[in-house]
């Protein structure tokens, strides 16, 4: 059966926010998000793997603009603090102390819940700003790039994630593409809470079925329309396939484990952009995805 | 002198825990009355920081001195603030371990790991 694929599809006035997931790393999500948001042209583009940020290797955006991120962190005034120690019972993540008469807070373990300041009925612990890492926005081509970075060693990339999503909302009329972090966890969470549809990328191996399994939960969890793309496919049976079937998961396109694809990528080139029959793959993906969230 | 072990079992047989912070118990031996406790760690299943936490509850158990195979970054802060000495347990059981540490055959344990975020600290 051959299905007509459009050269390119109308996003205009189109605002589908579209999260792009998989259970580890190194599934395809970059090359799935990168390429659809190349794709569609006028998009927007936002890298929320902040850990390890890497579509703009990919986009090489230009006028990179740059701003800090920072979080709450208690600080004690130790003359005040009268050893009670509700705030070191409190914190579930431990990241305080209390040694012979003195409080120790240690910012790494720190989530910037604030329940510590709240709890303290001496007012000895008072707020400072830590930077935890920063966002970035460029543009390449049609397309707006954001790109949040973790400084390493902190302990949740959130408050950077929210940030993306505070600064690339005034784009009303632009189809916006997630790039999410690897796994299930709080993190992604905060990815795909916004998004419309969700992706999920899966390798044609054991591996990527138990991976599937946790991001096709997680999406269920959160009542998301959802698709999947199966990357890296070669001839013979498909572990990640046969999945899709069992649990009646609608398969929006597949990627082929291709040298030629292969090449472009490591040169950290688009493939969509170096070849029509690339274009013609994401293209055909996108027209599932606006087709099945217009429904 | 009280010297705290972090333990898998709550019995003077058990092999010493090879993790500080997410140790299920900790023995406590006080010298002087040769008087053995074994007490519950309740860092052993928090979501993070359990090395910090348990350091509490040894410092809050009077310990001057931890025998442990491992100690993590976090929780040697702790320990530090809390002037406690930290030696390297040998493979063996709790109790051989304070007999070699009372003859003074066990080692400053000086090897601190940067600790493991969250990821098989098990």
């Amino acid at each position: 059966m051959k299905i007509s694929i459009p050269d390119s599809i109308t996003m205009e006035k189109n605002n589908i926010k579209i999260a792009v997931l998989s259970g580890k790393g190194g599934a395809g999500k970059t090359l799935v998000s990168v390429n659809l948001a190349s794709a569609a042209e006028g998009s927007v583009y936002i890298d929320c793997d902040v850990e390890e940020p890497n579509g703009y290797l990919f986009f090489k955006p230009d006028g990179v603009a740059e701003e800090e991120v920072s979080v709450d962190m208690p600080y004690v005034f130790q003359q005040a603090c009268n050893g009670c120690r509700r705030c070191v019972d409190f914190c579930k993540f431990n990241a305080l102390a209390y040694i012979i008469n003195k409080l120790i807070i240690f910012e790494e373990v720190c989530h910037s819940c604030g329940g510590c300041l709240l709890l303290c009925p001496a007012k000895a612990l008072l707020k400072k700003k830590k930077v935890i890492g920063r966002i970035q926005k460029g543009i390449s081509e049609k397309v707006e790039i954001y790109t949040g970075i973790l400084n390493i060693g902190e302990a949740s990339g959130i408050p950077i994630i929210k940030r993306l999503f505070d600064r690339s909302a005034v784009y009303e009329d632009k189809p916006v593409f997630i790039d999410c972090p690897p796994g299930s966890a709080c993190i992604v969470m905060e990815s795909i809470k916004k998004a419309d549809y969700c992706v999920l990328v899966a390798e044609p191996t054991l591996f990527g079925v138990h991976d599937l399994d946790m991001v096709y939960k997680l999406v269920r969890l959160f009542n998301k329309p959802y698709g999947a793309v199966l990357n890296k496919c070669i001839p013979g049976e498909n572990p990640a396939e046969d999945y899709c079937t069992q649990k009646g998961i609608r398969i929006i396109g597949r990627v082929d484990f291709d040298s030629e694809l292969g090449i472009i990528n490591s040169n950290a080139k688009i493939a969509v952009r170096e070849n029509e029959k690339y274009k013609k793959i994401f293209l055909s993906m996108l027209q599932k995805i606006t087709g099945e969230v217009r429904a | 002198m009280k010297i705290a072990v972090p333990a898998d079992e709550k019995d003077m047989d058990a092999t010493v825990c090879p993790s500080f912070g997410r140790a299920p118990y900790f023995l406590i031996y006080d010298t002087s009355s040769k008087e053995a406790s074994f007490i519950d760690n309740s860092a052993a299943a928090s979501q993070g920081g359990a090395g910090i936490k348990a350091a509490q509850t040894i410092i809050d158990n009077k310990a001057e001195v931890l025998l442990t195979p491992r100690c993590g970054q976090n929780a040697a802060v702790v320990i530090n603030a809390a002037n406690i000495k930290i030696y390297k347990t040998e493979d063996e059981s709790v109790k051989k371990n304070i007999d070699s540490f009372l003859e003074g055959y066990l080692a400053p344990l000086e090897d601190i790991h940067p600790g493991f975020h969250n990821h098989g600290e098990k």
